[in-house]
């Protein structure tokens, strides 16, 4: 299982509650988790990564395990604690504009 | 007995205000889409529960709301899972996605060199006249998207960039669609405000556009004054019963045409300062229009600190202030291009929402004003609709 925190505004545009769990089992790379995200909340596409490129918007990070994966290749696995559900993956809206 | 709905878009999200025909007493609803820039939001002419709202963030993109029940409750179309796959499996429903049609190319950039077209949000919406399932979005950088099944997914009329698109600059706002009039007795033709390209006419439902700007003169924006593209057009307003007649408040001057953009004249008459935002004709009286005067383009606030409306009734040269219940002194709000709107009750109700977050509403055609609610978030449009 996949744990995945979203910024406030996603969660409220995708009306979850909490953390979105996704059922999966093995490595799994960003790319994977993020396709799997917006097939369950297709509301979802285009607010975290770009419709056409799938290049991450520019105020979004993804942070897990206290690392900043955003400059990441999406291709790159994550880390075991996140494929097995221990800490979530953490999509963040980053601090700008004040 | 008639209802009036007011739906307001701000910086932090939309508000829709109701009140029975005597416009009296209102009723404050929101924020829907709490957080989020709401340009604009605006019900379909022929089913007005059907409302389109563009919502966007500038961490999160654009999406596009649709409401079926009047605002009660909201979706995002496309999302439902038999949106999003068609016979073969593949993804059909994308309703927040954009995507310029072929090669758009380049426009001018803010110090002149070519840059390349970039989607960065929705600044109108616009309804069809017929048909609930069918709106039109002016988006950022300029282009028009229509969509024929109910925002699932969005098209966009490139023929628009045909038009010297190569030569259009953002005004320091953007470079927007920011106005888009159907025609109610020609459905094939339709008008498109940019800043700064001017207005276009398009006479076959979209696939070819001309620039009609002809009488335009921008003596301090451009090096031709008189340019066939470039103008900085803030926005033009129709009534319905004589398309051919448009009114534009330009970046400065007031216009008017009268044979449909082939030439227009200034009317800005006397006028305090003929820069401003929003223009707007009355429900009833295609010749009765009104303006916001506004003191400069480095000066974004009413003059004197005196808000007025100015309304002539003799579409333009002769302008009356129009100041009973607004603020005559200390006033330093602006009055934005999508902010005004009128109601087609009898008489004609009028409104506009302020950056100060004041929405201001006239039940009597400009007489007199009250506001609806004064703190709301810096207010980006104002849409009213007569509830039959």
């Amino acid at each position: 299982m996949i744990r995945v925190l979203l910024p406030f505004h996603l969660r409220t545009l995708a009306r979850v509650d909490g953390e979105v769990r996704l059922e999966r089992t093995g490595p799994v790379t960003l790319r994977q988790v993020l396709d799997e995200l917006e097939e369950r909340y297709p509301m979802l596409r285009g607010t975290i990564r770009d419709h056409i490129t799938l290049k991450r918007r520019p105020f979004l990070r993804f942070f897990a395990c206290k690392e900043d994966l955003s400059d990441q290749s999406p291709e790159t696995p994550l880390p075991d604690a996140i494929a097995n559900g221990e800490e979530p993956l953490l999509i963040i809206g980053a601090i700008a504009g004040g | 007995m008639s209802k009036i709905r007011v739906l307001v878009g701000t910086k932090k999200g939309a508000f829709i205000l109701t009140s029975d025909g005597k416009r009296r007493k209102w009723k404050v609803n929101g924020p829907h889409f709490a957080g989020w820039e709401i340009y604009h939001l605006k019900g379909s002419p022929k089913d007005p529960d059907r409302i389109y709202a563009s919502q966007s963030s500038g961490w999160f993109g654009q999406i596009i709301q649709r409401s079926d029940d009047g605002g009660k409750t909201w979706n995002t179309p496309g999302s439902s899972p038999e949106d999003l796959k068609n016979e073969d499996g593949f993804h059909k429903g994308e309703s927040n996605k954009f995507v310029y049609a072929g090669q758009p190319g380049t426009h001018k950039w803010y110090d002149g060199t070519p840059h390349p077209w970039e989607f960065k949000r929705v600044w109108h919406l616009e309804p069809s006249l017929s048909d609930p399932d069918t709106a039109y979005a002016g988006v950022e950088d300029a282009a028009i998207f229509k969509t024929i099944d109910g925002g699932k997914t969005w098209h966009d009329l490139p023929g628009l960039r045909g038009v010297k698109s190569d030569l259009w600059q953002p005004g320091a706002g953007g470079m927007a669609v920011h106005t888009i009039i159907l025609d109610s007795k020609n459905p094939d033709r339709i008008f498109a405000a940019i800043s700064a390209a001017g207005v276009f006419r398009t006479d076959d439902g979209g696939k070819k556009w001309k620039p009609v700007n002809r009488g335009l003169v921008s003596p301090y924006q451009l090096p031709d004054p008189l340019a066939e593209v470039g103008h900085c057009v803030h926005r033009i307003a129709m009534h319905p019963s004589r398309p051919d007649v448009l009114f534009m408040q330009k970046h400065w001057d007031v216009m008017r045409t009268d044979n449909a953009g082939e030439q227009w004249q200034e009317i800005s008459g006397n006028l305090p300062s003929d820069f401003g935002f929003p223009i707007e004709v009355h429900a009833h009286e295609p010749e009765t229009v009104f303006v916001v005067p506004i003191k400069s383009d480095s000066e974004h606030f009413p003059p004197d600190g005196k808000l007025r409306v100015y309304r002539s009734k003799s579409a333009g040269n002769e302008w009356e202030p129009l100041t009973k219940g607004l603020p005559q002194r200390d006033c330093y709000v602006n009055v934005l291009r999508d902010a005004m709107s009128a109601d087609a009750l009898d008489p004609c109700g009028l409104y506009f929402g302020t950056t100060g977050g004041q929405v201001y509403a006239s039940a009597d055609a400009g007489d007199s004003w009250s506001p609806i609610v004064r703190d709301l978030p810096a207010v980006l449009s104002v849409e009213a609709q007569a509830l039959l």
